[in-house]
Order: C-alpha cells, then sequence, then structure tokens
C-alpha cells in the first residue's frame, strides 16, 4: 500500500499561467440550447475557460510560469538538481518534453529530466515524485512542471466534454529545508481504465483515417478515437467511492481532524461533483477554494492553478492543507502538507 | 425502500417534471428533461438516501423507475 511520509521536504515557490484566450461557455449555443447551457454552468460551475492558440503547448505555458517562478524567487539555475514535467498533451512522442524545458529555461546539464504521465490525479503523484527525490541525498531541489492542453484533444462537439476543459500550465519548486512531516496515499484500479480515454492514436490503437475521422458515437456524442471520451457517470460513481474515503484514511494517519483544516484543494473537476463531497463530508464549503467558474477543468494543473490563482498571500503562516486528485486511470492520491513561507507568483497569462 | 418514496425523490432531481407525471413504469430516459446531469443527480440521491454506489451501467440498463428502484434495492 503506497502510504507515503516525507520529512524536511516542502514546498518552497508556486507559479501558474493561462492562455490569455478565454472561451465562454455560453457560446456552446450550436451543441446545446441556451436554457440547457444555463442548468450545465450552473451545475458543473464552468462559466469560462481558457484555450491555448495553436502552436502554444501545455510546455509553453509550463516555460511561461516556471520564467516567473525563478525571477521571483531569484533561483540560482544551477541550484536546480532535478526537472519534472507531468502531462498527457506533452509536445512529442519522442522525445521526452522535459529536456526540452531543460535546456529552454537555460537550466544546466547536471539536471536530470523526467516526465511523467497521468491525468487529474496527476499533481498529487507528480509532487510526491518531486518529493521523493528531493528526499535523497544528492538532489535538494526540484522544478516540477505540470501542464496540459485539453483543448488539443476535446471536440467541440460533445457535450459532456466541451463545457468542461481548459488549459494550463504551473510551476512548483520542491527542496529541502525546515519543512513539517507531509503524507501522501497514492491508489489505482485499472479496471476502470475504459471511463476516460482517448482510445487510438497510440500503439494499442494505432492512428488511422478511421479513428482520425470525427463521427457520432455510441453515447450520441461526435467525437474522433483520438479525441477524450468520459462517461460521466461512472467517473462520478468512482469519485462517489473513493475520494472522501481517501481523505478520511489520510487525516486518520496525519491523527487531525476534518475542521482543524485549513484548506480541502480537489482537483477542480466540476462544482457538482466537489461540491457533494463536501456536502457528504459534512466539511465547511468556505475552507474549500475554486477556480473551475474562471478556468475549467485544467486536468492535472487544477490544484496547483487553484492554489496560486485563490490562495496567493494566504500560505505564508503554517497552513495545513489537503489535496486531492482523482481521474483517468483510474488513479487517485490524497497528500496532507503544511505550507509555510511559500511563495505563490501572480498568475499570468500568455 | 417504499418504491412510492423512491418516486418522490427520483421527481426531486427533475426542475420542470412533476412528482404527479411519474410512475413505476416512467421510461425516465424518456422524459424531455432527461440528461446526464440528471443522472448524476440520480446517483448522489442514491448515494445519500440508500447508501448505494450506482454505475453509469446500472441507470443505463434500466428502462423504468421500478428497475431502477429495484436495482437500489438489491444493491442495499
Amino acid at each position: 500500500m503506497a502510504f507515503i511520509t516525507y520529512n524536511g521536504v516542502g514546498i518552497r515557490a508556486l507559479s501558474a499561467c493561462v492562455p490569455s484566450k478565454i472561451m465562454y461557455n455560453h457560446d456552446l449555443d450550436y451543441l446545446i440550447s441556451q436554457d440547457e447551457i444555463d442548468k450545465t454552468i450552473n451545475s458543473i460551475g464552468i462559466s469560462e475557460k481558457r484555450f491555448a492558440e495553436a502552436g502554444v503547448c501545455a510546455s509553453d505555458l509550463c516555460f511561461e510560469a516556471a520564467k516567473q517562478l525563478l525571477k521571483d524567487n531569484d533561483v540560482d539555475l544551477s541550484t536546480i538538481d532535478m526537472l519534472l514535467f507531468l502531462s498527457q498533451t506533452p509536445d512529442y512522442k519522442i522525445p521526452a518534453t522535459s529536456p526540452i524545458l531543460q535546456e529552454r529555461l537555460g537550466l544546466p546539464k547536471t539536471t536530470a529530466c523526467l516526465d511523467l504521465s497521468l491525468g487529474c490525479s496527476g499533481y498529487v503523484y507528480a509532487l510526491s515524485t518531486a518529493y521523493a527525490y528531493v528526499s535523497m541525498l544528492g538532489i535538494n531541489r526540484v522544478l516540477l512542471l505540470v501542464g496540459e492542453t485539453f483543448s488539443k484533444i476535446t471536440s467541440l462537439y460533445d457535450k459532456v466534454n466541451a463545457p468542461l476543459y481548459g488549459d494550463a500550465g504551473t510551476a512548483t519548486l520542491v527542496e529541502k529545508g525546515d519543512f513539517t512531516t507531509s503524507y501522501f496515499e497514492l491508489m489505482s484500479d485499472g479496471s476502470g481504465k475504459d471511463s476516460v480515454m482517448i482510445p487510438a492514436g497510440e500503439c494499442r490503437n494505432p492512428f488511422s483515417i478511421e479513428n482520425f475521422r470525427v463521427e457520432e458515437q455510441e453515447d450520441g456524442n461526435k467525437r474522433s478515437g483520438q479525441q477524450i471520451y468520459m462517461n460521466g457517470m461512472d467517473v462520478f460513481n468512482f469519485a462517489l467511492r473513493v475520494v472522501p474515503k481517501s481523505i478520511k484514511s489520510v487525516l486518520e494517519r496525519v491523527d487531525i481532524s476534518l475542521e482543524n483544516l485549513d484548506y480541502l484543494i480537489f482537483h477542480q473537476a466540476n462544482r457538482f461533483m466537489t461540491d457533494f463531497f463536501v456536502k457528504k463530508m459534512k466539511f465547511d464549503s468556505r475552507k474549500v477554494p475554486y477556480c473551475l467558474e474562471r478556468f475549467g477543468n485544467t486536468s492535472s494543473a487544477s490544484i496547483p492553478l487553484t492554489i496560486v490563482s485563490e490562495l496567493k498571500g494566504k500560505l505564508d503562516t503554517k497552513t495545513k492543507v489537503v489535496l486531492c486528485g482523482f481521474g483517468a486511470g483510474l488513479s487517485w492520491g490524497t497528500s496532507y502538507i503544511e505550507f509555510q513561507n511559500c511563495n505563490v507568483s501572480s498568475l499570468i497569462e500568455y | 425502500m417504499e418504491l412510492q418514496d423512491f418516486i418522490e425523490k427520483f421527481a426531486e432531481q427533475f426542475d420542470e417534471t412533476e412528482v404527479s407525471e411519474l410512475t413505476a413504469e416512467t421510461k425516465f430516459k424518456e422524459l424531455d428533461e432527461w440528461s446526464s446531469l440528471i443522472a448524476l443527480s440520480i446517483i448522489a440521491m442514491v448515494d445519500e438516501e440508500y447508501d448505494v454506489t450506482l454505475k453509469g451501467n446500472d441507470i443505463n440498463t434500466s428502462s423504468t423507475i421500478e428497475d431502477l428502484f429495484n436495482v437500489v434495492k438489491s444493491k442495499a
């Protein structure tokens, strides 16, 4: 069982970047009736989101976020021992994106670079990976870049997905220091692999003219085999079973009660779902920050984006936070972290 | 666990569909107001009221409200 604790490691700084182009859900009237759009916006809590321009990748948004973080914290580039990049919308199939970012950011060739791949649970997993490396002798600082451009893999003729996803890139500086213990629970259930999936375009179902074509699928939505599919009911069923349980399990291990938390930061899936969890757990909804109204579901980038857009200036004194990510895989992770003197940059647009 | 009680709770998930329009035999997916969001509300209601977690397939394979009631009952 993957329950991990780390001592003397923490988040020193955070930054995030969103594209400047705004996509309004009210403009989906070519796909959904206006009446239904209003209900949808009201339920999922997403009015608008950001879409990267053609040619702008997740790595570009992460690059901008990283540049800002390095500048705001006056980081000596030679002190970055490792760069981690997590995304499911990387630049190329080969090579990995992290070495490209190492070169672009001017990091030394002594920097270890590694790409990671997970969906909406990704930030918690990647953060744990960063903590693990920083816990080792020989690595003192990891620059973790987590970003997604789901706009590039979402059909705008799919009623389930078109209102949900937005793009963002984030940077997190993890380092050794005088930090309190952090706790991570990381879980998986591959039996649900079909619930959120791009079925074609990789090795299992290689690219073909057929799977490139946008067609009406079994669920009545139009998309190609190379665009994202989600079974909303199954994802809700999954999250309902695992999310509140995982949060409770972590808090029990930490030996802290839910009331004593300062913030509970969910992956910004959709408001209906996370509000339901908050109600089910009888948690104080004022301690649950949201940025999805403006930025939508940005997959793995949503937790750090929420921190940057909603909690800037609130993480200076000791702040007890739970982060919870869940999604494609199926995969989920919950972490308990105490922030202190975390320098959050202002949200930037690119 | 009563069928009429289930129908009432089922109806509460709709804005424009009245409980008087619903019976055990109602084919709920044919209702004008039925949508994937209502389906999520039904899953949430069943979780809250009956402590049963419905899967997408439970809803897809149920035709009438009574079918769904029987699924919930079998899992409760």
